[in-house]
């Protein structure tokens, strides 16, 4: 008989599986701070998207539309629909936290990022099974070598930010970014079908006024994706859950 | 940019808001419920869809060249791809394409 594991050791074995993804998160926060300083925030605003958002590719997205001067609902429309998939984390997440307080569900879903969730869902599903409370726990762990980490990697690289030349031509390092967060999520047909599909679309729709062709590209995109994966997944063999 | 710092706080919080909602939409609802596997077939694309359609006209048309096609942003664009694809490292794949696009706008 194995005994059940302790709340307290299932928060350090989250905080251990955690620790590897700093090497990632770091400079993305860091990155942030610098190019939202040279985009023109303050530091408390560059601070704001760090505490209040946590989520890198959405706040990169903001930053850029910003420095286009798009239209509000533009911006803030095209920066959640890059946070859509986290409704897919919510749904994968509440059937092992739903018992859970209404208290610590939120405080899950405030830092229910990639890495926190993909740790999480993974470990839910092995043995040994965790109680609630360990599951929590385990959230919570798996929390914390992340986002402490990336409002700090943020102010460091905001209190740097000021230090650098616009001449520099780091806002370069936006779309260089997008690309990098693109390019290893390429990991199937219907994924390159759905990036190219809005490449497409984003090109021919350039000329809309208010970057609506922007949110009409994505929609495309995904509407592509979901057709090539219903058409290319044998039914039901489909993904439980996003890899 | 151009918006006053009210604006700003104002985009960040309804920023802020609205991504706590998407996250906290299932887990706030007390109860193992399913999303139709239609809906989850679209979500799964979300981050494929938007951002490719985000970057397409910076890397091609970008503004810092008059909107004109430059090499060097195109070159840089490629090797980050190329390393993002390959080595599946996102840090390195800024860092190599940015390192080319300064090299190049030295030579060219």
């Amino acid at each position: 008989m194995t005994q059940a594991i302790s709340p307290r050791q299932a928060f350090w074995n989250g905080a251990r599986d955690a620790a590897p993804f700093t090497i990632v998160v770091v400079p993305f926060a860091v990155l942030f701070g610098v190019v939202g300083t040279e985009a023109g925030l303050n530091l408390a605003q560059v601070m704001g998207f760090s505490i209040g958002v946590i989520a890198g590719a959405s706040q990169f997205a903001a930053l850029q539309l910003m420095s286009d001067n798009a239209p509000t609902l533009i911006v803030v429309a095209s920066a959640l629909a890059v946070n859509l998939r986290m409704a897919m984390y919510s749904a994968a997440l509440s059937p092992h936290l739903g018992p859970a307080s209404l208290g610590a569900r939120a405080l899950v879903a405030y830092m229910n990022v990639d890495q926190t969730y993909a740790l999480s869902v993974q470990r839910y599903e092995d043995a040994p099974p965790l109680s609630t409370r360990a599951k929590v726990a385990f959230f919570f762990g798996t929390s914390l070598p992340i986002v402490p980490l990336w409002y700090a990697g943020t102010l460091v690289g905001a209190l740097a930010g000021t230090a650098i030349p616009a001449s520099w031509g780091l806002d370069f390092v936006v779309p260089l970014t997008f690309l990098a967060i693109i390019a290893p999520a390429l990991r199937t047909r219907a994924h390159v079908g759905a990036a190219l599909a809005s490449v497409v679309a984003a090109l021919l729709l350039a000329w809309v006024p208010w970057n609506l062709g922007l949110l009409a590209a994505g929609v495309t995109g995904m509407i592509v994706g979901a057709e090539i994966e219903r058409r290319t997944t044998p039914p039901g063999t489909a993904p439980r859950r996003p890899a | 940019m151009s918006y006053s710092d009210a604006h700003i706080w104002g985009i960040i919080a309804l920023l802020g808001v609205g991504t706590f909602l998407i996250r906290f939409s299932f887990l706030g609802l007390v109860g193992n419920r399913e999303l139709p596997e239609w809906l989850l077939r679209h979500l799964r694309y979300t981050a494929v869809a938007i951002l490719p359609a985000m970057v397409a006209p910076l890397i091609l048309w970008p503004e810092a060249n008059d909107g004109d096609p430059d090499p060097a942003r195109l070159a840089a664009a490629a090797v980050t791809i190329g390393v993002g694809l390959f080595l599946k490292n996102p840090i390195l794949g800024i860092v190599a394409g940015f390192a080319t696009f300064m090299g190049l706008g030295a030579l060219l």
